[in-house]
């Protein structure tokens, strides 16, 4: 009785944990061959216009940027893993050499600076508004009062508008593709977050003339490139590489490319000076 | 960490616990009752049609029921359930919508709640109901349910405290709820056990006199046989 | 009461017009609320073919939602497993003679069943993101199955307690007659028939597992639902990609509550499935702990509901 019973289910147990196994396996060393060095580079994965991977390929103005930075570096585009860095977990994969690069909309920060270096900027944006095309109503921040905004929970974009001008209203979803329905319907008036990002969902083809970028950025977002602290080698490599790539005209071409079909163009500031590593 | 909770308004997030349960237990209990007599109904059609809803609403997650009721319903069909125009509208649309999507997803679990609890009755009652001449409806309200609410007492409780728990899934859509301001402070402060421990506290409190009230009315009011 | 037509007589002719009647009006009422939201949706360009037909294509499949699908088993496996674990642990602590170990048991037990599953991975995953502990690609999976297997076992030791409670005392007695001690004749004895009385209920205990692993997506774990959001930000098709998600989850959860019964239909046929007092034990108490497990038809009608 006794074997046979607990027996049965010690036998589920490990047909439980065979199938978990199976899962796990495979993951993240998919890497192709080149000889060159090998890059573990994060990017996220579902920001159109930015990065996003779509499919089985990655896209975006910051992998264009990433692919550049590693070719200088001497490693080409089959040495390079892409690894996903959401928002949250950025310094941590850096810290912990989870990966060796992050381009990420990556904003340059003191409260960032304490943990991990970066190099660049390599691109200027700004907090601005999406709207719908033919919503003429909302021209920048100042025109918000009653209106209704959509943006994700706990971002601090979001937080800031609120803040500043109290007569808006929020609606936080789990991610923005949630809110462009809302706003295609008019549940909402505007989507707000770096102009950048919103370019890129309003370059996606499924949306293609619905949305528009107000262009009338509020805050200024330098994007670096996340690198281990400390590691000025690397970051003055990278800052040759980020001049290299303005100066030859590849970085014009990267955004016309992902952000162009918005109509986009990149607001005061650009193309940034890298700053010098320290 | 009590200066921590003090710049935040943990009672009031409690407080929205409460009435998300509160309005949503009692909007459950009536689609519940609802489903529970057609699965019993002498017309096929009912039956099929409340054995789908249970069938369907049980088996998917709430999370998906919570997005589908602001996002499809409020945002993509546009059924306010306040006065889009409202300075508050965006909030108080959440808040209700969630009610009903909670009422919802446990309505089927109350069926199916009432249905063991109709079970318990014997079949002589139905027999004795039908044979004095009852129609379904007057032995249904006569004679079968206020013994099946009686003896389903104890499920009924715990699906109460099942929804108790669940409303915290309500921060998915952006009420303003306990577990929504517990993910806030531990992401802004610090991510200590003591401020789980409290928002976990307050959840004891509010299901465990649930669960023993249940309890001693299951056993009060159970129809001895 | 198990069959439901002694509720009502066989409808005669009179009885038949008036359902046909309500069949159409039925019907009638079910397709103008269609039609609205159909013509809705069609309005708001949501039924626009390209937004649903990309679902079918390879990509979607192979890059996001068989993953998304697999680490939804995944988190499900591990946390079914280990809640067992847990669950046998604090069950058999519950049955203790001892004094301060049911009374610790009870407590964990306790406290595990009332605090939200969502509470838990909220603060799990932001300790463990915080401090690193299992690397950017576990911290979530680990926050994930930790708040599935607390809740979860503590609602199998509560199984496995009234299981034990439900069995007829002469087993227990039977065994400590033939010089079993108490622990011996919990372990061989009460044991292995209580945990077969509760393999439907368990099974059941899945499907809450395997729906509840979708809060994940709250913590930014990628199983299925996660998937879903990633299909509709690389597609533009939330809506068509979450309908699809929902699907899955159901026919899945509807395929596993299928087997819970069968399984229960079995048990009862070989005759060591749970007898009367025992089933409603059983019943009773999952009823308490969790949503979806004995409800199925067939524990429903056989089972004589909750105790008293």
């Amino acid at each position: 009785m006794k074997s046979r019973g607990l027996g049965a289910v010690a036998a589920a147990a490990a047909l439980a944990l065979t199938l978990a196994a199976c899962g796990s396996s495979s993951s993240g060393d998919s890497a192709g061959s080149g000889g060159g060095t090998k890059l573990k580079i994060g990017i996220k994965f579902d920001q159109p216009g930015m990065g996003l991977k779509k499919g089985s390929e990655y896209t975006g103005m910051d992998v264009d940027v990433a692919k550049y930075i590693a070719k200088q570096l001497g490693a080409s585009e089959g040495d390079i893993t892409w690894v996903q860095a959401p928002s949250a977990q950025r310094e941590t994969l850096i810290q912990t050499g989870q990966v060796d690069m992050v381009v990420a909309t990556y904003s340059i920060t003191d409260a960032r600076k304490e943990k991990v270096s970066f190099a660049g900027p390599y691109f200027v944006a700004g907090q601005d508004l999406l709207i719908r095309a033919d919503d003429t109503s909302i021209t920048g921040p100042d025109s918000l009062d009653g209106k209704k905004l959509c943006s994700v929970k706990g971002s601090t974009s979001a937080q800031k508008v609120k803040d500043k001008y109290p007569g808006v209203q929020l609606q936080e979803f789990g991610t923005y593709s949630e809110c462009l329905p809302a706003l295609a319907t008019g549940g909402v008036d505007a989507l707000t977050t770096d102009d950048t990002i919103l370019a890129g969902y309003a370059a996606q083809p499924e949306f293609k003339g619905k949305f528009k970028v107000v262009g009338q950025p509020f805050s200024q977002e330098n994007y670096g490139v996340g690198i281990k602290k400390g590691d000025t080698a690397q970051c003055t490599k990278i800052t040759d590489a980020i001049k290299k790539m303005i100066s030859d005209g590849s970085w014009q071409k990267a955004i016309d490319n992902n952000l162009g079909p918005a109509g986009y163009k990149p607001g005061q500031g650009n193309p940034p000076t890298p700053a010098a590593c320290s | 960490m009590l200066d921590i909770l003090d710049k935040y308004d943990v009672l009031g997030a409690f407080w929205m616990t409460i009435k998300l349960t509160v309005f949503s237990a009692i909007g459950a209990l009536v689609i519940g009752t609802i489903l529970a007599v057609m699965r019993v109904a002498p017309v096929a059609i009912l039956r099929r049609l409340g054995a789908f809803y249970v069938n369907t609403v049980r088996n998917t997650p709430l999370t998906l029921i919570l997005v589908f009721c602001s996002l499809g319903l409020l945002y993509i069909l546009q059924i306010n359930l306040t006065d889009p125009n409202s300075s508050t509208s965006i909030v108080d649309n959440n808040i209700r919508w969630a009610i009903v999507g909670l009422a919802a997803y446990h309505a089927a679990f109350v069926c199916e709640a009432l249905r063991s609890g109709v079970n318990t009755v014997p079949l002589g009652q139905a027999e004795a109901a039908r044979s004095i001449g009852l129609t379904f409806s007057q032995s249904l309200r006569e004679v079968i349910l206020p013994q099946a609410f009686r003896g389903s007492i104890a499920p009924l409780g715990s699906v109460l405290i099942a929804l108790t728990k669940n409303t915290t899934v309500a921060s998915i859509i952006g009420v303003a709820e306990a577990s929504g301001l517990m993910k806030e402070i531990i992401e802004n402060e610090t991510a200590s056990f003591g401020v789980f421990f409290i928002f976990a506290l307050g959840f004891v409190i509010l299901t465990l006199p649930v669960g023993i009230l249940f309890t001693s009315l299951s056993r009060r009011l159970a129809v001895k046989r | 009461m198990s069959a439901q037509n002694v509720l009502f007589d066989a409808p005669g002719p009179k009885a038949r017009r008036r359902h046909a009647v309500f069949t159409v009006i039925g019907f009638a009422l079910a397709a103008v609320t269609l039609g609205l939201v159909v013509w809705k949706l069609q309005a708001q360009g949501q039924l626009d073919p390209s937004m649903w037909t990309v679902l079918f294509t390879a990509d979607v499949w192979t890059q996001y939602l068989i993953p998304g699908l697999i680490n939804t088993i995944k988190a499900a496996a591990l946390s079914i497993v280990f809640a067992l674990a847990f669950g046998l642990l604090f069950g058999m602590g519950r049955l203790s003679h001892n004094g301060p170990i049911r009374w610790v048991s009870g407590i964990v037990v306790e406290f595990f069943r009332s605090v939200p599953v969502l509470l838990m991975m909220y603060f799990f995953f932001q300790v463990f993101a915080f401090n690193n502990y299992f690397g950017a690609d576990y911290n979530s999976l680990a926050a994930v199955v930790l708040a599935l297997t607390l809740y979860n076992g503590s609602v199998i030791a509560e199984l496995v307690r009234s299981g034990v409670h439900g069995l007829p005392s002469g087993q227990s007695e039977a065994g400590l007659s033939i010089g079993l001690t108490p622990g011996q004749t919990l372990r061989s004895i009460q044991l292995p028939q209580a945990l077969t009385a509760m393999l439907p209920a368990l099974v059941g205990q899945l499907v809450v597992i395997l729906k509840d692993s979708a809060l994940g997506t709250a913590i930014t774990y990628p199983e299925l639902l996660q998937a879903a959001k990633d299909v509709g930000t690389a597609y533009g098709n939330v809506i068509p990609a979450y309908v699809l998600a929902a699907l899955i989850f159901i026919l899945i959860n509807y395929g596993l509550t299928n087997v819970a019964g069968r399984v229960e239909r079995r048990l009862s046929r070989r005759g060591r499935g749970p007898r009367k007092g025992a089933a409603a034990a059983v019943v009773g108490t999952t009823v308490d702990g969790s949503l979806g497990g004995p409800l199925e038809d067939a524990a429903v009608g056989e089972a004589p509901g909750p105790p008293r």
